[in-house]
């Protein structure tokens, strides 16, 4: 059995997380081996839902899933799919088949997607999605009527310590600590330096939070400049470009797990953040290997 | 402000028409005509490429206002030429269509996609300004409506979509938290935004769920 991922984040270890995409389809087979590699190698496991606007298996089925197969999950939600009522009854479901972790997001919007025609929701957004879950904590509906039963959960969100410019991401952070986080998983982050600066301005606004940092695998140097230019919110130095670039060719993606594995053992050795979120994008199997670079 | 309108393809049309081979046009002398898409120069083109496919089209006027209810009495007066027709094609936004329908029994097509109420900020660019939810949000938002000009109507801040002061789905339109903070900011009042905002009411709004009786 997994120990429950609030108490992990509350023992003071270094908390690491993955995630798996569920598929387009009902061959869950790859997703399977995924959640099975990795379930005694991280502490949670998030399950993205329909990732980039991308209909796929449900979030909330692939975390039944991980539940199963004795893993942990942590449940994402997006508000652009559903509105306020199916957002509740969601919750209601995954806290009585023993989902006990959530992670509150907006969502991509419906353009990035391959629905482009859908209608989007976005009746709630994810502060008060956020605010929702506690309130159903509190054994009430937002619209002010009485559970029979309530729910409780372990409650996260996410922020860009990149974004550029900064200050609008910060005032939407606070208002997310305001609303009540244990806690945050970034985007990918990939410039300590700046990192730090949040994070001090993060440790500053709440102690409490767990930050988790965003760890995303470049598989090379193409793949970093195509997220520096169309990925809001991410930003790769050209040092580790230039890394990228060094690699022999096909080794690209060596140099890309070397340098995940680096950014999380100095993230670690240096303190820096309470633990990571590794996110490998569809390359789930490599995450024994960054761990490995790691030193983990 | 203006309703915002764009003509519809041709083809679509063609379609709309074709079983009806006499068509009567109406453009709108507002909105449509700022737009140019429904007004004197559009109803004259759309007249000449009815006629090339072998429409007849029993006659056309621009009404000053469509949506205005003197429609009626324009209508009357070239009644002969309304009722030759087996259907009316509106080169108006969908209030001057809906408005036309209500006085003609006949057929009644639209010409024009009705997009938004809002600016043109040069022709052919519009900005999405109200959507006319019944709750206005603006005394929260420095006077810039997220409902409206945030295409995921946040009300508690930007998404992480949001660089260098544009929104992620188009490079050409401003993040509206951008704009919202920058103002506030400006005004020494991000204070504003400290609090959180609750979930919208949209049982007002005839956007949301069906109205209730007033």
């Amino acid at each position: 059995m997994a120990i429950p991922f609030r108490e992990v984040l509350n023992s003071g270890k270094f908390v690491i997380t993955g995630e798996v995409g569920p598929p387009k389809g009902t061959n869950l087979e790859k997703m399977i081996h995924h959640i099975d590699l990795l379930k005694e190698r991280v502490d949670a496991l998030n399950v993205t839902d329909n990732q980039s606007s991308v209909m796929r298996f449900p979030s909330l089925g692939t975390c039944l899933l991980i539940k199963e197969h004795g893993g942990e999950p942590v449940f994402q939600m997006t508000c652009r799919d559903r509105n306020r009522l199916a957002l509740q009854a969601d919750l209601l479901f995954a806290y009585a088949r023993g989902i006990r972790n959530v992670l509150c997001l907006t969502g991509d919007s419906i353009t990035v997607g391959d629905h482009k025609e859908a209608k989007a929701v976005f009746d709630l957004d994810s502060v008060q999605l956020l605010h929702t879950v506690h309130t159903l904590e509190s054994g009430w509906d937002i619209a002010g009527n009485e559970l029979d039963g309530a729910v409780e959960f372990c409650v996260g969100a996410c922020v860009t310590p990149d974004a550029d410019p900064i200050e609008p991401q910060l005032i939407k952070f606070e208002k997310k600590v305001q609303a009540g986080i244990q806690f945050c998983q970034t985007q990918a982050i990939y410039d300590l330096d700046n990192f730090r600066k949040f994070m001090e301005y993060a440790r500053k606004l709440d102690k409490n939070t767990k930050i988790l940092a965003g760890i995303v695998l470049l598989v090379g140097a193409r793949m970093a400049r195509f997220m520096n230019e169309s990925v809001p919110g991410i930003y790769v130095p050209e040092e580790l470009i230039d890394e990228l670039a060094s690699a022999p060719k096909g080794k690209g993606l060596e140099k890309g797990i070397e340098i995940a594995g680096r950014l999380i053992r100095q993230i670690k050795e240096q303190a820096i953040c309470d633990g990571v979120h590794i996110m490998a994008i569809g390359r789930e199997e490599l995450v024994p290997e960054i761990l490995a670079a790691a030193g983990l | 402000m203006k309703t915002i309108t764009q003509q519809k393809p041709f083809e679509e049309i063609i379609q709309f028409l074709e079983r009806e081979q006499r068509v009567y046009l109406i453009g709108c002398g507002t909105c449509a005509t700022m737009c140019q898409t429904g007004g004197k120069p559009e109803v004259l083109e759309m007249k000449g490429k009815l006629e090339e496919i072998g429409k007849e089209v029993t006659g056309w006027m621009v009404i000053s206002t469509a949506c205005d209810s003197l429609t009626r009495e324009a209508l009357e007066e070239d009644i002969e030429a309304v009722q030759r027709a087996d259907a009316i094609l509106v080169m108006a936004c969908a209030f001057g269509v809906q408005t036309v329908a209500q006085y003609v029994e006949k057929l009644v097509y639209p010409a024009l996609n009705t997009l938004l109420l809002g600016h043109e900020d040069s022709p052919g660019h519009f900005s999405r300004i109200c959507i006319q939810c019944a709750d206005c949000v603006l005394a929260q938002t420095g006077g810039i409506c997220p409902i409206a000009r945030c295409p995921k109507n946040l009300l508690n801040g930007p998404c992480g979509g949001s660089e260098g002061g544009k929104c992620e789905i188009n490079p050409d339109l401003p993040c509206a938290w951008h704009l919202i903070i920058e103002r506030l900011t400006k005004l020494g009042k991000l204070d504003k935004l400290e609090a959180i905002v609750p979930p919208k009411d949209w049982s007002v709004s005839f956007t949301g769920s069906p109205p209730p009786p007033r």
